[in-house]
């Protein structure tokens, strides 16, 4: 049913590329209006006026739905078409949409054609702008045939809106309600009425591109300003005609800023143009190179990578779009990245050299070393090591069995480790030596090697072979036995050896004062034995003078023999009392110097009867510039005097030679007594100093002396620090000498 | 108290009679007059008494010994001139010595046969010692040990 009319807004901007449309047909629409006044000239006034009020009703229209509302209640008022509706194609749509309607009801907004229903009626029309009249249905069939439309069962004509002459689609459709045909004046609206739409939609998408672009620009330059890189364009000389926030911080300084920004602004600047005019200008496409800059800010240098792009542009000219991208921190990352990986690889190559090292110390030490990582798995072993934990190539099978018995006791003390709180663990793993089986108790060291978070990482264990310390320790017991009982037999020893030691020290003691008393009383008894000698021997001697009277000659005779044995008896009384004070320690030494030469006269004159008596020729050979010794002149004397009368002696053709010399290599004197007499044995040369000792000891022997002489010489060449020797052949002589010191002890 | 003859007079000083009586046979055959002292003390009473040209003391003897005789002797100025000669059967070093020290003139080591002895005596009376070298030693006897 005809409703009353509404107003309709157009929804929805056309969507069109008006840039194109633009570009392809400029709009003049003024003209043609202008044309279709002029072709109303003629007709009636009312006619006239009419189109008149029409046109001005157009005049200063901007919306689409405003002036179809116009149009179509023109239509009704003076066409006298109550009921209309206008549709227009939206931009880029597939459908006709209601933007007015005269004499219809308000639903008629949601009224729309669909273009792509190809059966519809309307459609046909829109697409071939081909007016097509709908006349009232009489039958359901008429009304099936009839489009779907809010004029419902009314007729109507479908008109086309579109610019005639233009090979142009239709933009919109005319419904108009009633049946009378369109005449002259209808066609006239509808030229009109689609000028007038067609210009404003013309505009209407004009403006839209207006502010699409606006739009579009204000995104762009947001979108260059959010992008940290710098970016510009500028013209061939280097000029900058655009650059972005971040651009114009390095490249634009104002009056207000200081002298060093503005400074480092003007460097930015001419830093990039020489860049530029350098390089870009003289190759197209992109070029990529490094810039280096001044941050106007702080004065750090800046690096960034500056890409270039010559852009042809016909009315603008050549220009260049460069984007700078900052590469300073990139640049320093990269040089931290190159200075990390050199400490990496230095770090490595120390790593190396030290595990190297590790591994020749590891596998230079005697003992087997074994690391167990956390998961219990071997992680390294030196050669010893491996000698007991692998199975070499070419062993047999009782080898591996040795093995791998060691690996279960070694992963048995490993186990105990790492379930252990404790740091470290010593303790003994009975091994087999793989290659003879032979048992090896080994001290297993193992300590926990603990990363700086306290984790397990490690076990570090090395095995100590026992064999050599048990076998030690076996035979240092051995030996410690052994030193006992010595030392148990040293004491014993000792103990017997300090009892006899004190036994002797007392034997000792009493031998000393049994030697103290002997003497004493041998002193004692030669005094007591010289008295009645001495007048034994006086009277003898008186008798033998004839003191009392003459004596006879037999009697005389018995007399000599009384005076010679009491005079033996004498010399053994007096060599006796030698010895004893020798032995007693009771000849003390009397220090002198001792002139040889005179000594030996002195000798020789005492000794002057015998020589005379025995008819022997004594010979002195005594240097007379012989320097003179220190000694004790008496008893050197002593001695000459008894080995000279024992030559005499001893002698009975030849002679006694006395010789003495001095040795100055040994610091000492010889005197020596060399006869030509009876000679000793070898046999006997010992002997001849013992006590009482002649070699002829039958008691009708043919020499007579006590056998003490030489015994006493021999003593008191010892007390002299001097000794006596012989040198003697049967039949030939002897030849005793005496060697005393030059200079003899006090 | 007896009158002084022509012969020297000899002190004889020992308590061995058996000696005594042989030296003062020996010297009186051999023209000496001797006095006989049995001890020290005795001697230092006959050698006031008689002043004998020469005394022939043993030092070892009862009541007084030689030595301390002897240092009386050569003390007392009476007798101090006196030569005095040691007879000893001690042959020991230091007897001598302390002879010598005791004042003796001579010394003269028993056994000494009664020549020996009268041989000794003759040569000091010959010779005799000056006061001064009153305390110089004479040595004798030597014969009769290494005979």
């Amino acid at each position: 049913m005809p409703s009353p009319p509404a107003a309709l807004l157009a929804v929805g901007a056309p969507r069109r590329t008006a840039v194109k449309r633009i570009g392809s047909t400029p709009y003049t629409g003024v003209p043609r209006v202008r044309v279709a006044v002029e072709q109303g000239v003629g007709e009636d006034s009312d006619h006239l006026s009419a189109r008149v009020r029409l046109l001005e009703g157009f005049v200063g229209r901007a919306e689409i739905s405003d002036t179809a509302q116009v149009a179509l209640q023109w239509l009704g008022e003076t066409a006298g078409i109550r009921q209309s509706l206008c549709l227009i194609r939206p931009e880029g749509e597939q459908s006709l949409v209601v933007v007015g309607a005269y004499g219809l009801g308000s639903a008629v907004t949601s009224y729309s054609v669909s273009l792509e229903d190809w059966s519809n009626p309307l459609v046909s029309a829109f697409n071939h702008r081909k007016e097509l009249f709908f006349p009232a249905p009489h039958s359901s069939a008429d009304r099936k045939r009839r489009p779907s439309t809010p004029l419902e069962d009314a007729a109507f004509h479908a008109v086309p809106l579109s610019i005639a002459g233009f090979s142009e689609e239709a933009f919109g459709l005319l419904l108009l309600g009633g049946t009378p045909a369109l005449g002259p004046e209808l066609h006239w609206f509808t030229t009109v009425f689609s000028q007038k739409l067609d210009q404003l939609l013309r505009q209407h998408v004009m403006a839209e591109g207006d502010r699409r672009q606006g739009r579009e620009r204000t995104l762009l330059y947001n979108i260059i300003n959010a992008v940290s890189d710098p970016i510009l364009l500028t013209d061939t000389e280097g000029r900058l005609l655009i650059a972005n926030a971040r651009a114009l911080t390095l490249f634009t300084a104002s009056e207000e800023e200081s002298e060093g920004r503005r400074g480092a602004v003007r460097m930015n600047n001419m830093l990039l143009s020489s860049a530029l005019s350098s390089k870009a200008i003289e190759e197209t496409g992109a070029t990529r190179r490094e810039l280096l800059l001044v941050n106007p800010v702080d004065g750090s240098d800046l690096v960034f990578e500056l890409l270039s792009t010559v852009t042809e542009d016909p009315r603008q000219g050549s220009g260049v779009v460069s984007i700078l991208r900052n590469v300073t921190d990139l640049r320093r990352a990269s040089e931290e990245i190159e200075e990390n990986y050199r400490k990496m690889r230095i770090a490595e190559v120390q790593a190396r050299a030290e595990s190297d090292r590790l591994n020749l110390i590891i596998d230079s030490v005697a003992d087997p070393i074994v690391v167990t990582d956390a998961g219990g798995g071997t992680s390294l072993m030196n050669d010893p090591a491996e000698r007991l934990f692998t199975i070499p190539p070419d062993a047999s099978a009782i080898e591996q069995r040795w093995v791998q018995a060691n690996d279960a006791h070694f992963s048995s003390f490993i186990a105990g480790m790492f379930v252990s709180a404790d740091q470290r663990r010593v303790g003994e793993v009975l091994l087999s030596d793989p290659r003879t089986g032979e048992p090896m108790p080994v001290e297993a060291i193992a300590g926990k090697v603990l990363s700086e978070h306290g984790e397990l990482t490690a076990v570090v264990t090395i095995l100590h072979d026992r064999r050599e310390a048990l076998e030690k320790a076996k035979l240092y017991a051995q030996l410690q036995v052994a030193a006992d009982e010595l030392e148990r037999k040293i004491q014993a020893a000792t103990a017997d050896i300090a009892q006899q030691n004190e036994l002797l020290r007392r034997q000792a003691i009493e031998l000393e004062q049994a030697s103290a008393l002997k003497s004493q009383f041998l002193a004692n008894m030669s005094h007591e034995f010289r008295t009645p000698l001495n007048a034994m021997l006086g009277y003898t001697s008186m008798l033998l003078q004839g003191v009392a009277g003459p004596v006879e000659p037999p009697v005389k005779r018995q007399l000599g023999r009384i005076e010679s044995n009491g005079r033996h008896l004498l010399t053994i009384i007096n060599e006796i009392l030698d010895i004893s004070r020798i032995e007693a320690g009771r000849m003390p030494l009397q220090m002198a110097t001792v002139k040889v030469p005179d000594l030996v006269s002195e000798v020789k004159a005492e000794l002057e009867p015998i020589i005379m008596q025995r008819k022997l020729t004594v010979t002195i050979d005594v240097p007379r510039d012989l320097q003179p010794i220190t000694s004790d002149r008496q008893k050197v004397k002593q001695i000459l005097l008894n080995l000279l009368s024992n030559s005499l002696k001893f002698t009975h053709h030849g002679g006694v030679t006395i010789t003495a010399r001095r040795n100055v290599k040994d610091k000492t004197l010889t005197l020596a007594v060399t006869d030509t007499g009876i000679g000793i044995a070898n046999a006997d040369q010992d002997r001849i100093f013992e006590d009482f000792r002649q070699l002829d000891n039958s008691p009708t022997r043919a020499y007579g002396g006590t056998g003490l002489g030489l015994s006493i010489c021999r003593r008191l060449a010892q007390m002299l620090d001097g000794r006596i020797s012989v040198q003697s052949q049967v039949g030939k002589g002897s030849t005793f000498t005496l060697t005393l010191p030059t200079k003899g002890r006090k | 108290m007896s009158t002084k003859s022509d012969r020297p007079r000899v002190l004889l000083v020992d308590d061995y009679p058996d000696a005594r009586e042989m030296y003062t046979e020996y010297l009186e055959f051999s023209g000496f007059e001797v006095v006989e002292a049995g001890n020290g003390m005795e001697a230092l009473q006959r050698a006031i008494d008689t002043s004998p040209d020469i005394i022939l003391m043993d030092l070892s003897l009862p009541v007084m010994d030689g030595w301390e005789a002897t240092r009386r002797l050569k003390a007392d100025e009476r007798t101090a001139s006196i030569p005095v000669v040691a007879l000893t059967g001690h042959a020991l070093a230091g007897i001598s010595e302390g002879a010598k020290k005791a004042g003796c003139d001579a010394f003269v080591t028993k056994p000494c046969l009664p020549e020996d002895l009268v041989r000794e005596i003759r040569k000091i009376l010959d010779n005799p010692p000056s006061h001064s070298s009153t305390r110089k030693a004479r040595r004798s006897g030597k014969y009769a040990k290494t005979s």
